[in-house]
């Protein structure tokens, strides 16, 4: 193509050239400046701990959170039963992992639905304003109204209890805290200079919203995303907590501290350890979430 | 403007951009028309707010609401290019038709490398592949002046200059080797020494590429450098048309000579610099007939409609009544 015949002092890989695209600022690098931040890196090894229980602890042993032993109800903490029993006699530490993968699973699921709409929503609306930007966030207005438990309610209401079914009612009260939030970035992005460039060079509006807009944006994105996963959990079991969620006898944190709120005047185990994961998973996701606000845009850590 | 060839490449015909604005219409382009042959070059000169961006931004089709043309057609190889839809005009933008903004130093996305962008100019409207892609970019680079551009290629906008950021921006410009390059104050956001060394760029690249120039600034020494005609506007009209020597040796409308003589460099060592009285008027108020007459030293009563286009005789046009109607 080129004319020059001269060797070139730098070799050319041709796939560097859309690698680059991926890695805006290294990698490796965010993440050393992330982990000096001390509660990142706290929250970090929360998360970590409570992951590698829930996954590597089934692998390790044999635990079935249903089986049940008549002649051995309530039991205390033990070394047969490290948690303890319910009042069907069954392990709490089974249904503490066993559930734990289900909350953990379910929050992930409702922030990666809400997340998605909502951010698309968004996007879609802070890019096109006009009538349909407008039209569309009135709607989020509506929705962002409701308190969230309501919103919550009313849409498991319709669709029934069960897990799937909770995850996209909590994934509703998302839909519109994303959409506001990723609309009013979108807007300031949008007519950055370098956005009006790539229009004039004949660039598509989703080709401009996906390369452009959608990095732009994503730092508002990642910090939301961890503050809501917690929130999410708490939310999972919350709905498992009134019935909504998760259907007996399958376990989750929060059915397992509802069943277990009857008798916690006389086994404390069956609610205190559930409650402990759930407030140390909730504690990790939002210490991770400080961090990566304060690495990601430090302009909201300056207060 | 008669010397122009039967299909010219670019036709403006009596354009007229609209702002719907809060108490009224701002009229920012207000009824202009202007021919541009293939491979030609053609200023186009006004004050802030005389409607020249927005003409540019009208043949691009990027007037956005409350924005709107109105009126007039833009023809582009024989074409109206004003009506496409959004798809249609796309395939044009970027592959016929490029635009270079005024501030290099945000025109281009800071997260990702120059090479990229560049790659993905060619890539918005030819089927390459990465190899082809970035051999492709290097040699624009490199055409564009860039020294080893092997390496530059895979560095970020923040490491270049400002100097350097306008050229990568003329090398997306040029990537798919458009008939038309608009240049919407080139050189204004650039030191002076930078300014000289990209209005040489441009005028080495017009030769090599054989492309036609739109050159829209508010500086008529720019105007002397790269074009052959120029447009003088004011308030959203064309105040006088003809070729630039015409134009800067021989001003007929006042207008014109009025900023001319508020040129620096036409101004004796130890003179006055001129200024033109008053202001632009509000455009909302536009007065009637020509825009300029609350500042004009000449106006009179006739001025109060509008002049029309008029011939003083050798083959330019000018809107003013001091000269006879063109017949």
């Amino acid at each position: 193509m080129s004319a020059q015949a001269t060797p070139d002092p730098m070799p050319v890989a041709p796939s560097d050239a859309l690698d680059g695209i991926a890695h805006a600022a290294p990698a490796h690098d965010f993440l050393r400046r992330a982990l000096r931040h001390r509660s990142f890196a706290a929250g970090l090894g929360i998360c970590l701990i409570i992951t590698l229980i829930l996954v590597a602890a089934p692998l390790l042993a044999h635990l079935n959170p249903d089986a049940q032993d008549p002649l051995a109800t309530f039991a205390p903490p033990s070394a047969a039963h490290l948690m303890g029993t319910d009042e069907f006699g069954r392990d709490m530490f089974a249904r503490v992992v066993v559930g734990g993968r289900t909350t953990v699973l379910a929050c992930l699921g409702v922030v990666v639905l809400g997340g998605v709409v909502g951010s698309t929503i968004g996007l879609i609306a802070g890019f096109f304003g006009g009538a349909l930007g407008f039209a569309i966030m009135r709607m989020v207005d509506l929705l962002l109204a409701f308190p969230g438990i309501l919103l919550a309610l009313a849409v498991s209401a319709i669709l029934g209890p069960g897990l799937v079914n909770g995850v996209i009612a909590i994934a509703a009260i998302l839909v519109p805290v994303y959409a506001r939030l990723v609309e009013g970035a979108a807007v300031e992005v949008r007519h950055l200079p370098y956005v009006d460039a790539a229009t004039t060079l004949g660039a598509s509006s989703r080709w401009i919203i996906l390369r452009h807009v959608l990095p732009n944006v994503s730092p508002g994105i990642i910090v939301l995303t961890t503050t809501w996963l917690g929130i999410a959990a708490l939310w999972i079991a919350a709905l498992g907590f009134i019935g909504l969620g998760v259907q007996p006898p399958t376990p989750e944190w929060g059915a397992i501290l509802s069943d277990g709120q009857n008798y916690i005047t006389i086994a404390w185990w069956i609610t205190v350890f559930p409650g402990m994961f759930l407030a140390l998973f909730v504690v990790g996701v939002n210490l991770i979430g400080d961090g990566l606000r304060d690495e990601l845009d430090p302009t909201l850590s300056r207060r | 403007m008669s010397a122009a060839p039967a299909e010219p490449l670019l036709r403006v015909e009596d354009l007229h951009t609209h702002f719907r604005a809060r108490g009224g219409v701002v009229k920012a382009v207000n009824g202009i028309s202007f021919d541009l042959a293939p491979g030609a070059s053609l200023g186009i000169v006004g004050e802030s707010g005389s409607g020249k961006s927005v003409t540019s931004l009208s043949i691009m089709g990027l007037i956005e609401p409350p924005g709107q043309i109105v009126a007039g057609r833009v023809m582009f190889r024989g074409r109206d290019i004003a009506g496409l839809d959004e798809r249609q005009i796309r395939a044009i933008r970027g592959r016929h038709i490029c635009l270079v903004f005024q501030d290099p130093m945000t025109a281009l996305n800071p997260v990702y490398t120059v090479g990229t962008q560049v790659i993905e100019a060619l890539r918005a409207h030819q089927a390459l592949s990465a190899q082809a892609a970035l051999e492709r970019t290097v040699s624009l680079l490199r055409m564009v002046g860039i020294p080893s551009p092997e390496r530059r290629v895979h560095e970020y906008p923040h490491r270049m200059s400002g100097g350097m950021r306008q050229r990568v921006m003329l090398a997306m410009a040029l990537a798919n080797e458009p008939e038309l390059l608009i240049l919407d104050e080139p050189t204004t956001a650039l030191d002076v020494t930078i300014q000289a060394q990209i209005l040489d760029l441009v005028r080495d690249l017009r030769q090599r590429v054989n492309t036609a120039v739109l050159l829209i600034t508010h500086d008529i020494g720019v105007v002397q450098e790269l074009c052959e005609q120029v447009v003088v506007m004011y308030g959203g009209r064309i105040m006088e048309t003809g070729s630039v020597t015409q134009v800067t040796d021989e001003p007929k409308h006042p207008y014109t000579r009025a900023l001319l003589a508020s040129m620096p460099s036409r101004v004796r060592r130890g003179q006055r610099l001129n200024t033109i009285g008053g202001a632009v008027p509000n455009p909302l108020h536009m007065p009637p007939g020509c825009p300029f007459r609350p500042r004009c030293p000449q106006a009179h009563d006739a001025c109060a409609t509008d002049p029309g286009p008029r011939d003083p005789g050798d083959g330019r046009m000018v809107a003013c009544w001091l000269y006879e109607a063109r017949r």
